[in-house]
């Protein structure tokens, strides 16, 4: 097992219950564990909420991490993953000043180069989207700050795993 | 450990029934065979007092004095019995009152409901009176909480807050109840919850760790068991003799665990731990095999983790998987109810002694005996120790009584010297470490088990943090018998001072009432006693005395409890001096 530390994602299948956010956000402020991002959404399966959880700790605490999520009553399920067990992207919306669109002539090449896209333009500003790998978005950041970026977000990470995770399964297996 | 239910024709209401939703909460009570339930009333949980007052011949609500005490009243009920204790209080104020006593069972695995009224459901969020989010606060501390504010949700709540809490680990469980969803009124029926999707209380027993475990046992030169509450909670205590006395292991308890098996024993070898027995402690260091049954590897168990039990293959058997590797590497983790686990494990054992394995404790046992033990069970000098106070309530109660104890040098000294004849007899706060426990987890076990004799013993600390108390021992004619092992300090906090602050006793000198006044005040019957010769008189006054009883005992200034060992120093550096 490895002692090093290194980024997990973090799957938590769960019921949608008011609260559990808290519960769960609450096992790692506790132990003093930064979450690199967090994202809450609807699952595959109806009326189950799906967690994904960034965290840089070591193998031996993170699997910890997980007995103590998995404790909770609501949680039905949680995973860890490395980097390469995952298909994963994140997303960010830039918000520019419309003059650079004709100042700026690269900028329409680096949004096209960057696979990214104008979601919106009106006279005073224009909107780019990008979704993929944080490094992706990392460069498309670095090079448009030389413009200047009105407003700028990054979602968390989202996540579906290479192997399958049978909460499905898991569920049936309640209902027999 | 399922609760008594009163009557049968409540348990489950099939037809539906239009009543308010604080009928419902006492008929979700009735079904599920609560009797009783520790309380203080409040604005936004009257109306359920209302129905308390119309159900009062068939449920009974005790008025503690703080809605602290209710929680440990609630958490003596439970430990003495294995049913769900439950405590009630309003919101705001009451509900926040109650959280000490909701992490003390959280820490502890007790199964606990805690009902709180709150401020209707339209006032949520605007800081209205008495208005405090008890949800948010409870979370880390409880095992599951919920707010309800519709009537209809009460029954599926309440059902799945008893289910939570008595299944599986047990633990504490707060529902909150807004006011509006008190008073409406709903068609009720009440189900029995059987089961939570993502919820899996008892793990599965794999045979193949069993077996693997059994291996281990039986190619062992040198295992030592170590026992906890989960033998207790699993209600295994046969299952466990039956183990420890077939492979003939040598077994040490964590405080918790105390009395599965009796402290006469020949194979029960002491208490683990920063206070625990020499041997067990020393020995833990040096036994091939360490089995682990439901216990957590505490802070104050192992002492350094660097040095815990290097030597030994671990087995680990406990019911949350969460527990396995948490502390401690395992070499083979047993999953499971321990009921279940000891029963798959013990065919698989191979009948076994080991008299030099054995001599090792039984050497290690004389050492402290000259060191310790002697010196606080016969004492030459003048001061009495709070050890003969216990031996003399051994003597005296036959080693039959549930010891319930507050946290301290006296709660130390309890566990190593009161007889534990019998299970469920060893009561105090051992996780959370909670001064103030003991008086009201007293009332607690006293009304779940008013056949047995109850002795609350506390020091002159602790004792005051709820002493008020009293007055609920008082209207209920609770029949606890009270000692106070007075030193005037408090004495952990001194013994620390003396040890590793050069003597600097900040804040730990008490000037202490009369507290004999202050029983009497109750209308306690009470005496003091400050003579070694008066001790055994006292006692007995106490034990023949019908109802409450109180006894101050007012033991030497600066005694100290050993064995110790120092924080973060290794289990085999236990100090015996």
């Amino acid at each position: 097992m490895s002692a090093e530390k290194q980024l997990y994602t973090v799957s938590v299948y769960t019921e949608n219950n008011i609260g559990l956010l808290n519960r769960i956000s609450a096992i790692f402020q506790r132990r003093h564990i930064n979450i690199e991002s967090l994202n809450t959404s609807p699952s595959e399966i109806e009326s189950v909420s799906r967690f994904t959880i960034v965290i840089n700790m070591t193998e031996d605490n993170i699997k910890k991490i997980i007995g103590q999520i998995e404790k909770q009553v609501e949680v039905i399920k949680a995973y860890y993953h490395t980097e390469d067990e995952i298909i994963y992207q994140e997303s960010c919306i830039f918000k520019m000043r419309s003059a650079l669109l004709f100042d700026e002539r690269q900028i329409q090449n680096i949004i096209k180069e960057s696979n990214a896209r104008i979601v919106t333009v009106n006279r005073e500003f224009f909107v780019i989207e990008k979704s993929g790998r944080k490094e992706e978005i990392e460069l498309l950041h670095r090079e448009l700050s030389a413009f200047g970026i009105m407003q700028f977000t990054r979602s968390g990470r989202i996540a579906v795993s290479k192997e399958e995770m049978k909460i499905s399964t898991m569920l049936e297996a309640f209902q027999h | 450990m399922d609760t008594k239910t009163i009557k049968k024709e409540t348990n489950t209401t099939q037809t539906t029934e239009r009543i308010s939703g604080s009928e419902a909460v006492i008929r979700c009570l009735l079904a599920e065979g609560v009797d009783i339930l520790y309380g203080y009333p409040g604005g936004a949980i009257m109306p359920v007092y209302d129905e308390l007052y119309k159900y009062q011949d068939k449920i009974h609500h005790v008025l503690t004095r703080h809605e602290q005490g209710a929680t440990h009243s609630a958490q003596g009920y439970a430990r003495i019995s294995g049913k769900v204790g439950v405590a009630i209080a309003t919101s705001g104020p009451g509900a926040t009152n109650l959280i000490t006593g909701i992490a003390d069972a959280q820490i502890d695995s007790t199964p606990m409901v805690c009902i709180t009224g709150q401020v209707a459901s339209h006032l949520l969020g605007s800081d209205a009176f008495q208005e405090t989010d008890i949800v948010g606060i409870s979370t880390p501390v409880t095992k599951w909480n919920c707010q309800v504010t519709k009537a209809s949700q009460i029954p599926e709540a309440m059902a799945k807050a008893f289910y939570i809490a008595r299944s599986g680990r047990p633990g504490p469980v707060l529902i909150d109840i807004t006011k509006d969803a008190q008073f409406e009124e709903f068609d009720f029926k009440y189900e029995k919850c059987k089961g939570v999707r993502s919820y899996i209380p008892i793990p599965k027993l794999d045979q193949t760790s069993v077996e693997a475990a059994a291996k281990l046992i039986n190619a062992a030169k040198k295992p030592m068991i170590v026992w906890g509450q989960g033998v207790i909670l699993g209600e295994a205590e046969a299952e466990f003799k039956a183990v420890v006395e077939k492979a003939g292991i040598p077994s040490a308890w964590t405080i918790l665990g105390a009395g599965a098996i009796p402290t006469s024993h020949p194979l029960n070898i002491g208490m683990v731990g920063m206070h625990g027995n020499y041997a067990p402690n020393v020995l833990t260091n040096d036994c091939d095999v360490l089995i682990a049954i439901g216990m957590r590897f505490d802070d104050r168990v192992t002492g350094s983790l660097s040095t815990y039990a290097k030597q030994a293959k671990v087995i680990h058997f406990d019911i949350d998987p969460a527990e396995i590797d948490k502390n401690v590497k395992t070499d083979v983790a047993v999953l499971g109810d321990s009921k279940e686990s000891l029963a798959a494990l013990l065919p698989l054992l191979e009948e076994k002694t080991y008299p030099e394995w054995h001599q090792k404790f039984k050497d290690l046992y004389a050492i402290e005996y000259e060191k310790v033990i002697k010196h606080d069970l016969h004492p030459t000098k003048e001061g009495l120790t709070m050890a003969e106070v216990l031996k003399e309530i051994n003597i005296q109660t036959k080693g039959d009584a549930a010891i319930v104890t507050d946290v301290g040098q006296h709660q130390m000294i309890a566990c190593r010297y009161a007889n534990f004849n019998k299970t469920r007899s060893n009561i105090t706060s051992g996780g959370l470490g909670t001064m103030g426990f003991g008086l009201p987890a007293a009332i607690g076990a006293k009304m779940a088990a008013p056949d047995r004799e109850v002795i609350s013993i506390s020091g002159d600390g602790g004792y005051q943090m709820t002493i008020q108390e009293l007055g609920t021992i008082f209207q209920q004619k609770a029949g606890v018998k009270i000692v106070v092992l007075n030193n005037e300090f408090l004495g952990m906090v001194r013994q620390w001072q003396e040890m590793f602050f050069d003597r600097r006793y900040a804040s730990t000198e008490m000037t202490n009432p009369d507290f004999v006044a202050i029983a009497k005040g109750y209308f306690i019957p009470a005496e003091k006693v400050t003579k070694r010769e008066d001790l055994k008189d006292a006692v007995a006054k106490m034990i023949n005395t019908d109802g409450p009883y109180f006894l101050e005992v007012c033991v030497e200034k600066e005694g100290k409890v050993f064995p110790m060992i120092p924080t973060g120093a290794s289990v085999s550096e236990v100090r015996l001096e």
